[in-house]
């Protein structure tokens, strides 16, 4: 099969629009895409569109409504934090498999404000607090507190990773904070679910991100491939069965399926990765996807951050764009959001941030319940 | 409305005559155990071959937070635990009888499930509920 490049790809500046419709906010990434690229609406034969808080709303129709009604096909895709990798995944399968030579990939959303998850469901009376939390923060606690009891991993390694993102967050214009956190500031703040505080866990706002993925004959065509940026692999797994799985989330296994299954598809290794955009929802989760994706070995995750091999400027830079935890979680958004980050450094064009010399790049998301998208990016030759 | 409290969860079973317990689903193909009655085992894929189990009562903390932020009405700070009952079976539930502080939870350390109202919460028709807990064992 022929490879499938990235041509355009951007996001908006993540933030709060209430006064904006959900397709309104993933247009205007859907057009910023377009204009990177040069292309049209009507040069796109398909649409693949992530969203979560409308995903019964035909959301990617309702873009087209506003931008270009073109009649092409268009799925709507909803997958929890993975969406927007899945939207992505899906408009790359129909590339490689021939289908089309270009389509566009949007992953919007639209938040409310406070915690999520632990509304219970079922009859009755509610179980928040009764039998545990069932909130984000609180799940994302447990697993870090497991690593905790893995490998001793501290408090203050945890939320070292904070400090470390937002300080990349202040290189990155369309990040929602640009502020430095020091570490005092990031362990004094609200405590939400020991041990993640306040600014360790990620920021409910509004965004969108866009891709437009072509053939590689599609793009040599169109003589884009200068910043095109090669798919090397693309990957999705589910939760495998695991003891304690279906009680406590196990965010671990998936990736590291989905790891294992991405390098090798893109035949290369943990080592020849420049840069990583990985899903920092908590601070806590992204310890546990240093040693998922194979960035060290089990029990060095705490080392790796205290010597700062994961900041810009290290081994492997992670989170750069300011992650989940600054840049913010359009939940989404986040998946294509986290591929525009990679692709801008493989292009050379990340400003204050760029990681100098970047060739390969990995993108990962997690959407709880669960699902794993992986994507390793490659600068065209 | 209910005379007599009734389970805040399916899978916690309150005979006419004995004490509460935890009911569970052991695969007779593979072993796995799951929280409640099921037909299918998820681990190897096996049909009708589940049994339905009594869980352990006791068991030992796997992992916890300690939750300082809730929704309103809900009393924090309190600590969420996931326990592996003894036998097999992974619960979630609050860990009491503790101070919620870090320094004070164990991993590993041993816990019996205790059965008590449900912190007084009370359903639309004003039925009462009993909830299990986890409760450092001395």
């Amino acid at each position: 099969m022929a490879d499938a490049y990235i041509i355009g790809v951007d996001m908006i500046k993540f933030g709060r629009f209430p006064d904006r419709t959900v397709p309104q906010i993933g247009s205007e990434a859907a057009l910023l895409a377009l204009d990177d690229c040069g292309l049209t609406i009507q040069d796109m034969q398909a649409l693949y569109c992530g969203n979560l808080g409308q995903a019964s709303g035909m959301v990617g129709q309702r873009i087209l409504q506003e931008i270009g009604q073109t009649g092409v096909p268009v799925v709507n895709v909803s997958n929890a934090c993975a969406t927007g990798a899945t939207a992505f995944r899906e408009a790359w399968t129909a590339v490689k498999a021939d289908l089309y030579d270009l389509v566009l990939a949007v992953g919007v959303e639209q938040m409310g404000r406070g915690l999520l998850g632990g509304g219970g469901g079922g009859s009755g009376i509610s179980k928040e607090g009764l039998l545990g939390s069932g909130t984000m923060p609180s799940v994302f606690a447990e697993a870090g507190m497991e690593h905790t009891r893995q490998h001793g991993t501290t408090f203050e390694q945890f939320a070292k990773v904070s400090v470390k993102n937002h300080h990349h967050a202040t290189m990155n214009a369309k990040a929602m904070y640009q502020i430095e956190t020091p570490l005092e500031m990031v362990m004094n703040a609200e405590m939400i679910s020991y041990p993640n505080t306040k600014l360790m866990c990620s920021v409910n706002v509004d965004g969108s991100a866009a891709a437009v993925i072509a053939s590689e004959k599609k793009a040599r065509e169109l003589g884009l491939m200068d910043r095109a940026v090669k798919v090397r692999a693309s990957v999705l797994t589910s939760d495998p069965w695991q003891e304690r799985d279906l009680v406590m989330p196990d965010v671990n296994t998936c990736t590291r399926k989905a790891a294992a299954a991405a390098y090798d598809m893109a035949g290369l290794g943990p080592e020849d990765v420049n840069l990583i955009e990985l899903h920092d929802c908590f601070a806590t989760a992204e310890i546990l996807h240093y040693e998922n994706l194979g960035l060290c070995k089990d029990g060095e995750a705490g080392r790796l951050i205290d010597d700062g091999e994961v900041q810009l400027g290290g081994r492997v830079p992670v989170n750069v764009s300011g992650g989940l935890l600054s840049k913010g979680h359009p939940l989404g958004a986040t998946g294509i959001a986290n591929i525009y980050e990679v692709s801008t450094h493989l292009r050379g064009e990340a400003g204050k941030r760029q990681v100098e010399g970047a060739r390969i790049g990995l993108t990962h998301v997690i959407g709880l319940g669960s699902a794993c998208g992986i994507h390793i990016l490659e600068k065209a030759a | 409305m209910s005379t007599s409290p009734l389970p805040a969860v399916a899978f916690l079973k309150i005979p006419d005559d004995g004490d509460p317990y935890l009911e569970g689903s052991r695969c007779g193909s593979c072993g796995a155990t799951f929280l409640g009655q099921r037909d299918i085992c998820s681990k190897c894929g096996a049909r009708a071959q589940m049994a339905t189990v009594q869980l352990a009562n006791r068991g030992e903390l796997y992992s916890y937070c300690i939750v300082h932020r809730s929704f309103p009405g809900i009393d924090v700070p309190y600590v969420s635990a996931i326990v592996d009952l003894d036998g097999g079976g992974t619960v979630k539930g609050n860990l009491i009888g503790v101070e919620p502080d870090p320094a004070k939870i164990d991993f590993g350390m041993p816990v019996e499930v205790v059965y008590d109202d449900a912190l007084g919460r009370k359903d639309r028709d004003g039925n009462a509920y009993l909830a299990y807990f986890f409760k450092p064992l001395t």
